[in-house]
């Protein structure tokens, strides 16, 4: 005998929205950093995510902060010179530049052609060891660990030829201002020579190993891609704004150290994708080692600091210690500092993380009265909030890596 | 070079003055024509690339007291302009916002703000981004020690357990500064804050 049973199984259609509705109406919170081996330091990133997808990411920054503004207002021009080497730590030799071309300019000082030729030489050195490490740090967060390991001993013959030149390996604190602290070593030239010839074959290995490869293209390929009118309206500058397709570099079109001199391109990308970024850099340290080329080919004779600053640079230590007249010297500018004019000046040198900006304003006197540090890593972070979204979470390690921050000028 | 486009832009803009300047064009512009001007500067001279916006304490004493300074670069003719803005209220100061036309005064503002304490008017998220929230001062303010100032821990739950305090920083053997002037022995590089003492610290 058959029986019938009645089951109600409600509204199906009710019933299947609402299980939509459990999957995707909730999201996540993630915490990630401020200590965390993608952040490159200590950024600390507030997503919220919707499965594996983000919808919202908020970067928190300030945990590497020391002060700098505040501490360069009490010290004088050349005291501050160490503090700049841990801005942009992976390039101290170009913020050393860079600070003391600022302040040179608010004194109208321009340095004999043998000084900028090896500024010129220090700033191309650090742009090939900061997109060295830049590059090496991106292939190992988008799974490809080989390349850092070619890039980092590169890097660490450099770290070799800047021991040489400056006494220290990572805070160089190089620069003086109206010079250098010290000509270049015997035979340094061809030591760098050696490196850069060996550094090219190296360029090909990691061309080889990234390029064309195929689970790197498909991490980085239309990435985190920025355009054009971002890049600008940020402030992105540097790498991250070229790859843009912004034809900008400070060292072409607002020419320093006599860049003008040198011949070199200026890549720019298509796309703006992290892809593009990685490119880019690659064939920045390529034409890096052309400028290099030429500097030690064509390298002046004469003075490495300006001779007739007399109240600006400190003059060598065999002079001091053989000189009445430099001994007085010496001893005004260790004591009293530089004397700088009054007035304001802003300088913007074209870094390798994109442009270092000091606004200098100065009452006269040995120290500055007011210096505000721009660090292009602080405005390449400000874009995350816009260009994380909508990008699934593995995605933040790649865009962070191609992005080559410092949370040292950052955060200042 | 400089001197001829100043002229160009105040026949343009009547209420700007020029600004002394060792290297690039700059100007003086009232705050109230601020917005107005950077608008024109972007969308008709080209001035596209914001690169850097900051103060200037001129010390308590001082009226106007506050200059807001910005710094605009052009990505086609690779120009660079100074505008330089007093806050008009010397206890309270404020400026209006650049964040609505160019999205990279966000950050740079909110950086003036927790370092100088001047307010933007009109920013979408005026917060702090260097110091934590709750901080009360704004460091780069004149009257504002190098050592730092005494302040509760930010994590109030560590604080109560731990009894944790942000101290200010001993300054004995460093920073080893030297002032811009002053009487010879004033001006010799030396520790700053002498108040901390080792002895002070055992106690």
């Amino acid at each position: 005998m058959a029986t019938t049973k009645e089951i109600s199984i409600g509204d199906l259609g009710a019933r299947a929205g609402k299980a939509e509705e459990e999957i995707n109406g909730e999201t996540m919170a993630l915490n990630i950093g401020p200590s965390h081996p993608t952040t490159h330091g200590v950024l600390r990133l507030l997503a919220e995510l919707d499965g594996d997808i983000i919808t919202k990411c908020e970067p928190v920054i300030g945990y590497l902060h020391r002060g700098d503004e505040k501490i360069a207002e009490n010290m004088t021009y050349n005291q501050f010179v160490p503090y700049t080497d841990r801005l942009d730590y992976l390039a101290p030799l170009a913020n050393n530049v860079a600070f003391a071309m600022a302040v040179e300019k608010l004194a109208a000082l321009e340095v004999p052609e043998r000084c900028q030729a090896i500024r010129v030489l220090c700033c191309e050195l650090a742009r090939v060891s900061s997109h060295l490490l830049g590059i090496g740090v991106f292939g190992m967060d988008a799974g490809a660990w080989t390349v850092f390991m070619y890039t980092f001993t590169e890097r660490e013959k450099l770290y070799t030829l800047f021991e040489e030149l400056t006494g220290a390996r990572f805070t160089t604190s190089y620069t003086r201002i109206g010079g250098v602290a010290r000509d270049i070593p015997e035979g340094w030239l061809g030591r760098v020579t050696d490196f850069i010839n060996g550094v090219l074959p190296v360029l090909d290995e990691i061309d080889k190993l990234l390029t064309r490869n195929r689970i790197f293209i498909d991490r980085t390929q239309g990435i985190g891609a920025i355009s054009r009118e971002d890049a600008i309206a940020y402030g992105l500058t540097g790498p991250n704004l070229r790859a843009s397709g912004v034809d900008l570099d400070l060292r072409k079109d607002k020419p320093y150290l006599g860049y003008e001199n040198y011949d070199f391109d200026v890549p720019i990308g298509t796309t703006g994708d992290c892809y593009d970024r990685y490119l880019l850099r690659a064939e920045e340290v390529r034409q890096s080692v052309r400028i290099i080329r030429q500097v030690i080919d064509t390298i002046p004779d004469g003075s490495f600091y300006a001779e007739d600053a007399k109240r600006i640079f400190s003059p060598p230590k065999d002079k001091v210690l053989t000189s009445m007249e430099e001994l007085i010297q010496n001893f005004m500018i260790t004591t009293e500092g530089p004397q700088i004019p009054a007035g304001e000046a802003y300088f913007e040198a074209e870094n390798p993380k994109g442009a270092l900006g000091f606004f200098v304003v100065s009452k006269g006197g040995g120290g500055p009265y007011r210096l505000k540090i721009r660090g292009p890593s602080f405005c390449s972070l400000s874009i995350l909030d816009k260009l994380v979204p909508g990008h699934y979470m593995t995605d933040i390690t790649v865009i962070l890596g191609s992005l080559d921050f410092v949370m040292g000028e950052c955060d200042r | 070079m400089s001197h001829a486009d100043f002229a160009s832009l105040q026949e343009r803009f009547a209420y700007l003055t020029e600004r002394d300047s060792a290297d690039h064009l700059a100007v003086n512009c009232p705050a109230e024509h601020l917005l107005e001007f950077c608008t024109a500067l972007r969308d008709s001279l080209g001035y596209d690339l914001l690169v850097d916006v900051t103060a200037i304490d001129w010390d308590a004493e001082t009226s106007p007291r506050f200059t807001g300074i910005y710094h605009i670069l052009s990505t086609t003719h690779h120009n660079y302009i100074r505008i330089a803005s007093d806050c008009t209220d010397d206890a309270e100061p404020s400026l209006p916002s650049l964040a609505g036309l160019f999205p990279a005064a966000n950050w740079h503002e909110r950086e003036t703000y927790d370092m100088m304490g001047i307010r933007y008017e009109g920013h979408p998220d005026l917060k702090r981004i260097l110091m934590w929230e709750d901080y009360p001062y704004h460091p780069l303010r004149k009257e504002f020690p190098l050592a730092g100032i005494e302040v509760p821990f930010p994590a109030a739950d560590v604080a109560e357990t731990a009894n944790a305090k942000v101290l200010p920083a001993p300054m004995m053997g460093g920073p080893f500064v030297s002032s811009a002037d002053g009487t010879m022995r004033e001006i010799e590089p030396q520790a700053k804050d002498e108040s901390w003492t080792e002895k002070e610290e055992q106690s």
